[in-house]
């Protein structure tokens, strides 16, 4: 099962290794991860997304905890959560191609953010369905880069993950 | 003149160097195991001007850290080690992999190029954080002079708190410039908001690990180092007597239940008794304490336990349901867990007395009586099993044993009964071959009045030989018994099991004269060939309290270890020693 895990962390060098040599070391399978410090400054908050059965998923939870430098954590899979992750996507967009593009962006909600002669710059947020939804109905040789942030997550509800 | 203020008088300033010694003071340490180099000299020009923390120079790194291994599995306290940057941080490595396999409590500090250069490939540079993080419990790189007292006490913390571990500490040399100096203090409290060790065990979940012991009709404990680890040998003698189980415990747990006493039925696994596997394969309430389901223990998974309740009791929350799920997960110390179950015991669990208990003992006895550990007495060329048996009668049983890596450590595992916690010193985790010798050291240092011998094979021993020398400095009077079979046996024991006796290069060729060997290093050699010499030679060797002797014996090059489950195999499917009744 795909399980989506925020954690909090120490904001120090090294944090970062910690987690993604643990993923290696141990062959558990890393989908995304982002990081990005917080509100407080001492602390990162980082979003993971990984695979595998429930015995697994616990192991992870646990050796993340495990971790010196982990704070909290939290495995949003376990209960409703939003999740959005931001896409920006640059697709040719000569002559007979600006209109499906225009079409496009406007079925899913994006935004033209750059364009050029020949190239546009959309961006689009949501569930990670819907930007690969997107890069599937774009036409495959109009596009020239794809560049994705991996998916954040937040539980809804009063409960936060704070310390 | 002015009258000095209060502050004036009770601040110091010291170096960088000065404040590393410093806290090694405030924190108790008798023992720092080393070896200099350039990135490290700051410090030792303030270990120079000092006594207190008492240096010991090894010969390679690998022997400090197994040094200060020993030294910290045999007292408790941590070991401390100290290397300089490059080599000598990964001549450590290895040493600090083998504490982390088996939660063993050290602090290694490591000398790293002056910090501007890092990351500039300099002389002697390696990413020694890097390099380490696997294999530690923590590490640290310190960028300022100040950071050193709070980053000492941390790394002290975090490796003997818990489920204890290595802890490196790379200090750049720059840090400890003897030029800049700092007002020093030592934090008396640390807190890490982000480490919490647990302190106590959930009471409900004791509880009822507790009734369904009761209600067990083939119970049998199953324990490991983490009753060591947490000094709970008083704890587990009482509950395991009070409730008339058998017991069982791994390589590493040895010792923390009497080895003598009759409800302890062996070590398990791989090379356990064939009662104590044939009890793990029925029993129906394995109580698991402080022991981590490694596979040389399991077998099988599948078949693993197939008809018991798994009651589970370790510190690391990872550890537990890893690699077997676990019906009753008790997460918290040994000791206090222990105590408590002790606790809800005596206050009015009535323990039955019951028949299927003494039916479940008739049963083990019945296994017990088939004497699975049975090797030929009439030999006339020494059996290794005859050797540390001979080695237990010379000491009384009484001497801390440390071990390499094979058959004579299964050997001395099986026949030297340990009746007490931290006297068998071995590398279980990771079995690195040289440990032996190092650990001794640390071990001597530990108790120097103590009677310490190192069991050991002549391809393990050649791994760290160079401590022959650090042994004579020190005057570490150890006794060094060479079960010499001529091959790396453990290797060949599996060649002739599963290669068809292709002994692909486990035949020990060259070997030196050992007893010149121990000679040229200023020590007592002795080569025994026979068995009728065996027993004289040890009280000979044991009667030079102030030499280290060199034992080479000279032992049956074609034993093999037995019981024996093979890897991936349950446990009631071992082979058996060709002499035992129960081939
Ligand atoms: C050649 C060779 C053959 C071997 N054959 C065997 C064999 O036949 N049988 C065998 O048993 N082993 C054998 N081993 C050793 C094996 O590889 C493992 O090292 C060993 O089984 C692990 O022992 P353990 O489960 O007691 O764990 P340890 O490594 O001692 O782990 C201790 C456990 O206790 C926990 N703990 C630590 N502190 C505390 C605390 N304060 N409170 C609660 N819990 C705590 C830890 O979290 C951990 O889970 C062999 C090794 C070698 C080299
Ligand atoms: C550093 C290291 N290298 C290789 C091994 C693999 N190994 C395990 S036991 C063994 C043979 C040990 O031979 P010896 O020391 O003579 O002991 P014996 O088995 O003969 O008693 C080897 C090579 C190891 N455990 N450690
Ligand atoms: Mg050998």
């Amino acid at each position: 099962m795909r399980h989506i895990i925020s954690i909090l962390m120490e904001n120090e060098s090294g944090a970062l290794s910690r987690v993604a040599g643990l993923f290696s070391a141990r062959g558990y399978n890393i989908e995304s991860l982002t990081v990005a410090p917080t509100e407080d400054p001492t602390l990162s908050r980082m979003t993971l997304v990984t695979r595998g059965d429930e015995a697994i998923i616990e192991q992870i939870t646990k050796q993340l905890n495990k971790l010196v430098e982990v704070v909290k954590l939290l495995d949003l899979s376990d209960g409703p959560h939003i999740e959005r992750e931001i896409m920006m996507i640059k697709l040719k967009a000569d002559n007979g191609r600006r209109e499906e593009v225009f079409r496009l962006v406007d079925i899913f909600r994006g935004k033209v953010v750059d364009v050029t002669e020949s190239t546009f710059v959309v961006e689009l947020t949501g569930k990670s369905a819907k930007l690969d939804a997107f890069i599937k109905a774009a036409n495959e040789d109009s596009i020239v880069e794809v560049v994705r942030s991996g998916p954040l997550g937040i539980a809804r509800g009063s409960k936060g993950l704070k310390l | 003149m002015q009258p000095l203020r209060l502050w004036e008088v009770v601040v110091v300033e010291l170096s960088g160097a000065e404040i590393v010694i410093q806290c090694l003071k405030e924190e108790g340490v008798e023992y720092i195991f080393g070896y200099p180099g350039g990135a490290v000299l700051h410090i030792y020009d303030a270990l120079f001007k000092q006594n207190d923390v008492k240096h010991i120079l090894v010969r390679h790194e690998q022997g400090a850290t197994h040094a200060a291994d020993g030294y910290a599995r045999s007292n408790g306290k941590p070991g401390v080690a100290l290397v300089t940057s490059g080599p000598g941080a990964t001549n450590a490595v290895t040493g600090i992999a083998t504490a982390y396999m088996d939660s063993i409590p050290m602090v290694v500090l490591t000398g790293q190029v002056p910090s501007p250069f890092i990351g500039s490939d300099a002389f002697q540079e390696v990413d020694t954080v890097g390099i380490t993080r696997p294999c530690v419990k923590h590490n640290f790189l310190i960028k300022d002079v100040r950071d050193i007292a709070s980053t000492f006490r941390k790394a002290f913390y975090l490796a003997t708190s818990g489920r204890p571990g290595p802890v490196v500490i790379d200090i750049p040399k720059d840090v400890t410039d003897p030029n800049i100096k700092i007002p020093f203090s030592y934090p008396k409290k640390i807190k890490m908001r982000s480490y919490n060790p647990v302190a106590k065990g959930h009471l409900g979940q004791i509880k009822k690990a507790v009734d369904l012991m009761l209600a067990a009709e083939k119970p049998v404990f199953y324990t490991g180092g983490g009753v060591i680890l947490d000094n709970a040998d008083k704890e587990l003698v009482e509950l395991v007597q009070m409730l008339g189980f058998p017991i069982t415990s791994t390589l590493m747990g040895l010792g923390a239940y009497p080895g003598t006493d009759k409800q302890f039925i062996g070590m398990l696994g791989m090379h356990g008794t064939y009662e104590a596997n044939m009890a793990m394969h029925e029993t129906d309430t394995l109580i698991a304490v402080g022991a981590r389901f490694d596979d040389r223990v399991t077998g099988q998974i599948a078949q693993f336990c197939p008809n018991a309740t798994i009651i589970h009791i370790d510190i690391d929350p990872s550890s537990i349901s890893k690699n077997v799920r676990v019906d009753i997960p008790i997460v918290g110390p040994v000791k206090s867990v222990l105590g408590d179950m002790l606790q809800v015991l005596k206050d009015g669990k009535q323990i039955p007395g019951s028949d299927a208990i003494s039916k479940w003992w008739k049963q083990i006895e019945e296994w017990r009586g088939k004497r699975c550990l049975k090797y030929d007495q009439n030999s006339g060329i020494i059996k290794p099993q005859f050797a540390v048996e001979t080695l237990y009668r010379v000491t009384k049983g009484d001497a801390f044993v440390a071990s390499d890596v094979g058959q004579h450590q299964m050997f001395a595992a099986q026949f030297y009964r340990f009746d007490k916690p931290r006297r068998w010193i071995n590398s279980g985790g990771l079995g690195t071959m040289g440990f032996g010798l190092p650990a001794g050291m640390g071990i001597q240092l530990a108790h120097p009045k103590a009677e310490v011998a190192v069991i050991t094979g002549e391809a393990s021993i050649q791994m760290c030989i160079q401590e022959l020398a650090t042994c004579k400095q020190y005057n570490l009077p150890l006794k060094i018994l060479l079960l010499n079979n001529g091959y790396m046996g453990m290797v060949r024991q599996w060649q002739e099991f599963f290669y068809d006796g292709r002994y692909s290069h486990s035949y020990v060729d060259s070997l030196p004269d050992f007893v010149k060997l121990a000679e040229s290093f200023g020590h007592v050699g002795m080569k025994i060939e026979k068995p009728g010499e065996l027993e004289g030679a040890m009280q000979e060797a044991f009667a030079m309290k102030d030499r280290l002797v060199f034992m080479d014996v000279v032992v049956d090059p074609t034993e093999n270890v037995y019981p024996m489950i093979e890897a991936g195999k349950g446990h009631h499917e071992m082979h058996m020693s060709p002499g035992s009744e129960l081939v």
